[in-house]
């Protein structure tokens, strides 16, 4: 399978906003259909993405969307973005239709076919029925599904979404990250995901990307990591007697060609090599007599990629 | 992104031009403006001076039409002749209109985006800064433009019409001046307006400030000129210059004795004054040092 094509590359970009540098030498190639941007907050997630839709100018290094040069193609590339802000954006005094359909036009759709798409926009997101009240007047959650309307009313191909859950109730939440995984799934826009809230983008996204003060501290395929950790086992071995035998059980599964090594409370870790599963850890205790008492999968992968970055000064993928 | 299927899809229908788009700000703008049954009365109202400037020119070439009203106004011809010095006043009353009506306008127009952190909207867009200016500019320039030049030059005409024979020759000069004028003050105007509007966030606040910039530094220029008798301090006041600048395209007596070469210097001045502070105000995000 070819790998997919890059829809952003940052090349050594860094921006210096009032004096003080906020992004400094980012370097990654960006490919996936949903991609978190993650990190504490002040770590240049926001920064990046006003940077990428030019609204900053980088101090050095570039970044290309969709291969277009940040700094020369702006407005090529505005015009393939659907921008949703973490703050409450809207223009005042126009009902949420006509907010959409001003939007729309200034992307550059015709007004028949802004309005059409405005009104299909507010129904997609839930809006239906309020659609013609004035914006002004709308509670957060709406606010929030009003401003995804906006991103989304000229069919953009990249979609920026800034913090989309902020100040959303549970089940408000679900339904905003059920839209982002129909978009994603959908496969007509790629979506970039920035949050602080690793569970949105664990729900949400294929790869991260982790700032740390304005560098990238982590590039991750969180599929890949996945399916890794779907490979990584933590077993308990004891004999008939109750005996640990995790040193016996070891031996045994490296002739499966599993790798080994000890862990706590003497417990076992283990790889999986291709073409074996855990149902043969099984048989091989069964074979050989022993017990497994307790067999864990590797889990809350994000979590760990992200306390992982955030210890260190790593710079680079995993 | 059919309503019935729920899901999203991207567009690929024609796309407007570019050079056109900054027009759809104004088309907001203008249906949100004449939304308000009082703007509709006060604009309306604009109108009444050239209005009576169309009876009045109506009447000089309609004598025969006073007399059947009973009015002896026989010498109206040698008493108010129509030429530069009429359309020169015709353009400072409808000036004063188009002050008040942007003082009226303008503060809506870019301190509610600002407020509401709607330029972020705008410019994440294939929309930049100088649109979003120009088309802004142009809400206060169709409005303004409707209540002067656009009046002043079809009295011109119909005047031109009526009289006949070398008037036009003769008062040739006057319609280049009130092309011109109408949009040196369309220019200066709106772009204090706006620049007013880009930094007082409150629009009650916004018009005060107007206000005071217009109607508080011209009396404070007046009261400095006749304490020091220097034409420097009629500076200060926006009506002089723009009154002085049309002076000089009329060919009319300057209302002081302010050169219409510094008038001219200090309208451009204040000019690119206001546009710099427009740009330093109109950004998507501000950043905090």
């Amino acid at each position: 399978m070819q790998p997919a094509a890059a829809i952003i590359e940052l090349d050594g970009l860094a921006v210096s906003l009032g004096g003080r540098a906020v992004l400094r030498d980012l370097r990654a190639s960006l490919a996936g259909r949903c991609i978190g941007l993650l990190g504490p907050n002040g770590a240049g997630k926001t920064t990046l993405l006003h940077t990428l839709l030019g609204f900053f100018r980088p101090s050095a290094g570039t970044a290309r969307v969709f291969g277009k040069d940040i700094r020369t193609e702006t407005a090529a590339i505005r015009a393939q973005m659907g921008y949703m802000p973490e703050s409450d954006s809207f223009i005042a005094g126009m009902s949420g239709v006509r907010f959409v359909r001003l939007m729309a036009e200034l992307s550059g759709l015709p007004p028949a076919a802004a309005l059409e798409r405005a009104h299909e926009a507010l129904f997609y997101v839930g809006l239906g029925e309020a659609r013609y009240r004035p914006v002004d007047s709308y509670s957060l959650g709406m606010k929030q599904l009003v401003k995804l309307a906006q991103a989304l009313a000229h069919g953009p191909r990249l979609l920026f979404l800034d913090e989309p859950t902020n100040g959303l109730d549970p089940p408000a939440r679900r339904r905003m990250l059920e839209l982002i995984r129909g978009i994603r799934d959908g496969g007509e826009a790629r979506v970039i995901l920035s949050s602080h809230l690793l569970r949105d983008v664990e729900e949400c996204c294929e790869e991260v990307l982790v700032l740390k003060a304005g560098r990238v501290a982590v590039y991750a395929n969180l599929e890949a990591e996945r399916r890794a950790n779907r490979r990584l086992l933590e077993l308990e071995v004891r004999a008939a007697d109750g005996a640990p035998a995790a040193p016996a059980f070891a031996e045994l599964a490296a002739a499966l060609g599993c790798e080994c090594a000890p862990g706590a409370r003497q417990r076992l870790k283990l790889v999986l090599p291709d073409g074996v599963e855990a149902r043969d850890m099984f048989r091989l205790a069964a074979g050989a007599g022993l017990q497994i008492r307790r067999l864990d999968y590797k889990r809350d992968s994000l979590e760990d990629i992200f306390l992982k970055a955030m210890e260190g000064d790593a710079d680079g993928r995993v | 992104m059919a309503v019935f299927e729920r899901t999203y899809h991207r567009y690929d229908g024609p796309l407007t031009t570019r050079r056109r788009r900054f027009l759809v700000v104004p088309r907001y703008a203008l249906a949100a403006v004449m939304r308000s049954r009082a703007f509709v009365m006060f604009y309306l109202l604009c109108f009444l001076p050239p209005f009576a400037g169309l009876i009045m020119i109506y009447l000089r070439h309609n004598l025969s039409a006073l007399k059947l009203l009973g009015m002896r106004l026989d010498r109206l011809r040698e008493v108010l002749p129509i030429d530069a010095d009429f359309f020169s006043r015709s353009l400072a009353l409808q000036g004063f209109f188009a002050f008040l009506l942007a003082v009226v306008v303008a503060p809506a127009l870019i301190s509610p985006d600002l407020r509401n952190n709607g330029l972020a909207l705008y410019l994440s867009r294939p929309f930049s800064r100088s649109e979003y200016v120009l088309g802004k500019l142009s809400v206060l320039a169709l409005l303004i433009s409707t209540i002067t030049w656009v009046p002043g030059i079809l009295l011109f005409l119909l005047q031109g019409y009526l009289e006949g024979g070398g008037w036009f020759g003769e008062q040739w000069r006057v319609l280049g001046a009130l092309f011109a004028g109408s949009w040196v003050l369309i220019v200066s105007l709106s772009l204090l307006a706006l620049t007013v509007s880009a930094w007082v966030k409150w629009k009650p606040v916004a018009r005060i400030v107007l206000l005071i910039l217009f109607f508080v530094m011209n009396a404070f220029g007046r009261v400095m000129e006749m304490a020091l008798g220097t034409w420097w301090s009629e500076l200060l006041s926006m009506r002089m210059v723009i009154e002085t600048v049309w002076a000089s395209l009329f060919g009319v007596a300057p209302p002081t004795g302010m050169p219409a070469g510094a008038a001219w210097v200090a309208l451009l001045a204040g000019t690119l004054l206001c546009l710099g502070l427009l740009f330093r105000r109109v950004r998507a995000y501000e950043v905090v040092r």
